[in-house]
């Protein structure tokens, strides 16, 4: 468990932080400039905050107020920053054992199950000007974790790469999500990595932590929506696949029911974390015939908020699995929306990219 | 072969060598530490340091000699310290040796510290957070990155160092086979009716000296910039 309190001023700039990050993968969540680089300097030592109390698994790193400050050196923490940072007179394989040489001791090196697991083996002898942004991004990650890291910190690694290669990483940090037993501090501005990847959110607004808690109930409280933005805002569902149909279509079981989406190349039986986005989905009050979207799932309202500019988010209870839905306030008085209600909520399967889907540990 | 040039020619030659490389050899991690601190560090009396290391540089190289004649000469108050211990430099080849070596260090330092300006402090915080405490942060990350211009510094030196003449006569005189170095056998053969052909035969190994210099510094900071930077 990671403990933070910060205050830190800059001429234009406070920062004034407070909050935990407990196991598994915590995201700071904000806009440029909001103040999350910041916070994650200053857990790593690389920023001596002028007021805080900084604290891993009740190992003090930084005390303002006793005069505690341990060097970056010293703290046993991974960083992955944002360009990969990899040494350019070293080859792949002296990247990696960088930081082992230093903080070892006795200890093996886990270099060929870390070189699989991010499947960077034939990259070794290379050096990092032979490496596109991707692997080295990946080299990086290994690097930090080969360093014997109790916390690890990530700085938008994914924000210098391009989809393709956004994609071809996040299975990794997945992984290591867990798999890794390594909790993880990760720097965001971009909600879809969010909700595939943390398991707690922390959201940041000029210098501010303005909410935080688990990463479903976070992303689907409407009161939550204007800090993500409401294109998104969505819910998170939990679901395991089921079957893969002949027509390409995957089936996946969830609480409510079956739902239908494009394949997704995973066996069957992996549990998956998915992002329905609350303007994907529609809400018929009866039950709709004649129309092309397969997942018609059956659920009541729970409760309606505003969301401005003639809009509405409404919450709905399928099955115990919360479903946002973004609808006009005119349609939610045309239909007659009030808490209770039994509706029926209406998701194209195509419009869940699968870019968007994360692979949970079972 | 060994005629071309008269017997005080070589000696001149082999003792400039002798004093040029000596000053390269001690002064280049004075070098490379100020170059950091320069480069690296805040610190109060920062601009008066980099006056002080830039004086040479602009000083008449007779000041600079004179400065060290007060300075370091036998009743100098550094001179007569060294002399207690045994160690005298006015007049002697280590004389010469450190007039070159202050004459050269403005350049030498210079061509380090634009190395390490060069060199991205992200890289020494990354490695700083992967353990390595500072000093092996500078080996193992600085310090490789910084070979070439290490390289060029020192070469640049040499070639200063040999070419040294103002500060070296003025602070050990030209006293031949003590502290007669190829510039002040140059000059001491023009003084002579008749020298003017000893006097190119000097100039030519001069010349020789120094282009070579240069294309050992070119050809060794193009290897080891492949090494370094390459795929």
């Amino acid at each position: 468990m990671l403990k933070v309190a910060l205050r830190h001023a800059v001429p234009g700039f406070t920062l004034d932080a407070v909050f935990d990050a407990p196991a598994g993968l915590t995201a700071l969540f904000g806009r440029s400039g909001s103040g999350k680089t910041t916070i994650v300097n200053a857990v790593a030592g690389l920023l001596r905050p002028q007021f805080g109390r900084i604290a891993v698994d009740g190992t003090v790193l930084t005390d303002s107020g006793q005069g505690i400050f341990l060097p970056p050196d010293r703290r046993g923490i991974g960083y992955v920053f944002q360009e990969a940072r990899l040494f350019p007179h070293l080859t792949v394989r002296q990247n990696l054992l960088f930081g082992h040489w230093f903080t070892g001791r006795g200890r093996r090196p886990d270099l060929p199950r870390i070189v699989e697991m991010l499947g960077i083996g034939h990259l070794l002898p290379r050096r990092p000007a032979a490496l596109s942004g991707g692997e080295r991004q990946r080299v990086a990650l290994g690097r930090a974790i080969l360093s014997h890291p109790r916390l690890l910190l990530m700085d938008e690694p994914l924000a210098a790469l391009d989809q393709p290669r956004k994609e071809e990483i996040l299975p990794y940090l997945e992984r290591l999500r867990d798999h890794a037993g390594l909790p993880i501090l990760y720097v965001s501005h971009s909600a879809a990595e969010v909700a595939r990847l943390a398991t707690t959110v922390v959201l940041i607004d000029r210098g501010r932590v303005t909410a935080a808690g688990p990463v479903a109930a976070l992303l689907s409280d409407p009161a939550a929506a204007p800090l993500f933005g409401l294109a998104e805002t969505g819910a998170i569902l939990a679901a395991r696949i089921e079957a893969q149909d002949a027509d390409g279509l995957t089936r996946l079981s969830t609480p409510f029911g079956p739902l239908f989406l494009p394949r997704i190349g995973a066996p069957v039986g992996t549990l998956l974390r998915l992002r329905v986005l609350a303007q994907d989905v529609m809400i018929a009050t009866a039950a709709p015939q004649g129309i092309s979207a397969l997942n018609v799932i059956a659920a009541r309202v729970r409760d309606m908020t505003d969301s401005g500019g003639g809009g509405m988010l409404v919450r709905l209870d399928a099955g115990g699995q919360v479903i946002l839905s973004r609808i006009t306030a005119r349609s939610a008085k045309a239909l007659d929306l009030k808490p209770g209600r039994p509706v029926h909520a209406v998701l194209k399967a195509v419009s869940v990219a699968p870019g968007t889907i994360g692979i949970s540990a079972g | 072969m060994a005629d071309w040039l008269g017997p005080e020619g070589w000696q001149a030659v082999r003792l400039s060598l002798k004093v040029s490389l000596w000053a390269v050899a001690v002064s280049l991690p004075l070098g490379i530490l100020v170059a950091y601190a320069l480069a690296r560090w805040r610190f109060p009396g920062h601009g008066l340091l980099n006056g002080l290391v830039h004086l040479p540089l602009v000083l008449p190289p007779v000041v600079t000699g004179y400065l060290l004649l007060l300075t370091f000469g036998r009743r100098g108050w550094v001179g007569q310290w060294l002399d207690g211990i045994g160690v005298v430099l006015a007049f002697r080849w280590t004389g010469a040796a450190l007039a070159a070596a202050i004459m050269a260090f403005p350049l030498m330092v210079r061509a380090i510290r634009l190395a390490i300006d060069a060199v991205d402090p992200r890289l020494e915080q990354a490695a700083s957070t992967l353990g390595a405490p500072r000093i092996w942060v500078f080996l193992t990350i600085t310090l490789p990155l910084i070979l070439p211009g290490i390289l060029a510094g020192a070469i640049l030196a040499f070639a200063k160092a040999i070419g040294e003449f103002g500060a070296t006569i003025t602070f050990v005189s030209n006293i031949p086979g003590q502290t007669q170095t190829l510039p002040s056998a140059i000059h001491a053969v023009l003084q002579v009716p008749g020298g003017e052909a000893e006097a190119a035969r000097l100039v030519a190994v001069a010349i020789v000296i120094a282009m070579a210099a240069l294309f050992l510094s070119e050809w060794l900071s193009r290897l080891i910039a492949r090494r370094i930077r390459g795929a």
